[in-house]
């Protein structure tokens, strides 16, 4: 068995574990190391061939595979990040023994002084919504697809509905219809869309492709091959409305349910996890509930913009290098950040109140239902940390905000981040 | 003379606040607007109307590439009325790797002045697949 040590070991070439080996390959770590599975780095973007990445970061407008090129490239650049690709991460021991599996060289045994997981997530299938009805070939998740149409050469169907409005979903609803597919429909059970507006007026609207909010899918036909799908209407309760029932005709169901992180090897490990985001609790520097374990992007919690997970990936490569070096405070007094009222999952969960007093603490939250002019607020030991008015809020957007640096010193054990609406009433 | 009056609702995709409003038309001709609470969104709202466009993203066949596909997109957005008759003229494209992020896929596509990039690099298929570097 081949055996190597890292100071810090990446797991997952996506845009999270990319930027988490650049910044620690930048940050003093001096053989860093990525594994991917895939058979090329760039990870999910490879497949989202669409515009719109990178504004924040680059200022402009790119693909997915645009932006995953730059940092490829950024990888590339850098002498000290090795790359294993074809290769699975099986196991990582809490002495950062990582056990992983190639056609090449069989079984791989690594050691490093630091691990990010950046294994970004994976999409919810049939299963885990329920859907009745039989079995037949045609029901794909929007993302398999999404690899199918951009990457392999296949379409997974001429007549399609898809049940989902999130990004995902509006954005193969179009790609489909460049493709010559006839979209028929897309279903969102609940009573908005959680996509951008951008991509339900250029998704959908400039298709002639009906959206059908508070509709779920009730039944699917077809006994070898998909050949329609019934669907209804669904009360407020989210259970469908008898008698509401109507039938689409059709050879593909796609679904856009939503994302899970993708967590196994952080579960095993023991590591402390956030039953509402499905990733780890993280600190503001990305560090797990175990030292010297970093998590970065999708893996911690299901992001919008990619910007969003290379600044992360960023932040925990940089402590894993510090970590490997030997410069790293796991010790300190930690304050939880606790949401609720209408807040419903703020990343980081805790905050290390020691030698980073000096730097703002940013939080990236998910408010749990489309809300407009409230104010988000956070408290500690009664006193205002930060207010701010948020003309709108929606689920499918994080809202983010900075703790200023001068705020810490007030912060007590717990931090509660509330959202308000205006005239005084709470957001719930 | 007789003028119809048609109103648009256009949601502004400019900010988050992604605010309805109507557009009054008439010959043709913008005669008013209400419910855009900015003048970017008067202006996104004015350009909808008159002149919208889009910017394509689509795949062309490549051989010899480590992929089938080749993803592309158009180097400036193009009138929407054209996007469905370039993804079809893209759809007979094909180019042989290797090929580079930028390189020109399609020149002047349909001859509306826009050319179609390549948005990613392609090597081919004969070069050894990265494994160890560094
Ligand atoms: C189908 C889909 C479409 C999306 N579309 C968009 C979009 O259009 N715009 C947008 O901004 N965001 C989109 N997202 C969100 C997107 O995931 C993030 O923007 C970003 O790509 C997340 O980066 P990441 O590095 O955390 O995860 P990923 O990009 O998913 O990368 C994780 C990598 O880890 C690898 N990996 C996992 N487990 C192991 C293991 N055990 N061993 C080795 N390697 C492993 C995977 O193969 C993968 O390459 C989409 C997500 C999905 C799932
Ligand atoms: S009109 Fe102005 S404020 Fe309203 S969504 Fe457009 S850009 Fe934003």
């Amino acid at each position: 068995m081949i055996e190597q040590a890292y100071d810090v070991v990446v797991v997952g070439g996506g845009p999270a574990g990319l930027a988490a080996a650049v910044s620690a390959s930048d940050n003093g770590a001096l053989r860093v190391l990525v594994i991917e599975r895939d058979r090329e780095l760039g990870g999910i973007l490879q497949q989202c061939i669409h515009n719109g990445f990178g504004l924040h970061r680059f200022q402009q407008e790119l693909t997915g595979p645009g932006y995953a090129g730059r940092y490829i490239r950024m990888v590339g650049e850098r002498p000290n990040i090795a790359v294993l690709l074809d290769t699975m991460v099986l196991s990582v021991a809490g002495d950062k023994t990582i056990l992983a599996v190639n056609p090449r060289d069989g079984l791989l045994k690594i050691t490093a002084a630091a691990v990010v997981f950046a294994m970004g997530c994976r999409e919810r299938t049939r299963g885990a919504i329920r859907i009745p009805g039989s079995r037949p070939a045609g029901v794909f998740t929007a993302g398999a697809a999404q690899r199918m149409v951009n990457m392999e050469g296949y379409l997974p169907g001429k007549k399609i509905v898809i049940l989902g409005s999130g990004d995902i979903g509006l954005i193969m609803a179009r790609r489909l219809s460049l493709e010559g597919c006839d979209v028929k429909a897309v279903l969102e059970i609940m009573p908005y869309s959680n996509g951008l507006t951008r991509n339900v007026v250029q998704c959908l609207e400039d298709f002639g492709i009906p959206l059908h909010l508070s509709h779920t899918v009730v039944g699917v036909h077809g006994k070898d091959r998909v050949t329609g799908i019934t669907c209804a209407k669904v009360d407020d309760a989210l259970r469908p409305v008898p008698g509401s029932e109507f039938d689409l005709e059709c050879d593909c169901l796609l679904l856009s349910v939503g994302l899970i992180p993708e967590n196994e090897l952080s579960g095993d490990l023991g590591i402390e996890m956030d039953g509402l985001t499905g990733g780890p609790v993280v600190d503001q520097l990305r560090q797990t509930s175990l030292p010297g374990f970093f998590a970065a992007g999708n893996v911690v919690h299901v992001h919008d913009l990619v910007d969003f997970v290379s600044e992360e990936g960023e932040t925990a490569g940089k402590y894993a290098a510090r970590h490997a070096c030997g410069l790293s405070s796991s010790v300190g007094r930690l304050a939880r950040i606790m949401a609720s009222d209408g807040v419903r999952t703020a990343v980081p969960q805790v905050v290390r109140l020691d030698d980073v007093r000096t730097a703002p603490v940013r939080l990236y939250m998910r408010v749990a239902r489309p809300e407009r002019r409230v104010t988000l607020r956070l408290l500690s030991n009664s006193e205002l940390l930060l207010e701010r008015v948020l003309p709108v809020a929606k689920p499918g957007e994080m809202v983010v905000a900075d703790i200023p640096a001068d705020k810490l010193r007030a912060i007590g054990d717990v931090v509660t981040v509330v959202l308000r609406r205006q005239g005084g009433e709470q957001g719930e | 003379m007789n003028k119809q009056e048609e109103k648009r609702r256009i949601s502004c995709i400019v900010c988050p606040l992604s605010c309805v409003g109507e557009v009054s038309i008439a010959d043709g001709k913008i005669t008013g607007m209400a419910g855009f609470s900015c003048p970017r969104g008067q202006d996104y709202a004015r350009e909808e109307v008159t002149a919208p466009k889009r910017t394509l993203t689509s795949t062309v066949r490549i051989s010899g590439g480590r992929l089938p596909l080749l993803p592309v997109v158009s180097r400036q957005p193009l009138p929407k009325d054209k996007i469905m008759a370039c993804a079809g003229c893209l759809s007979t494209v094909a180019v042989s790797a290797p090929v580079r992020e930028g390189d020109v896929i399609v020149a002047d596509i349909l001859g509306l002045g826009v050319d179609v990039v390549a948005s990613r690099d392609m090597t081919a298929r004969e070069e050894p697949p990265g494994g160890m570097m560094g």
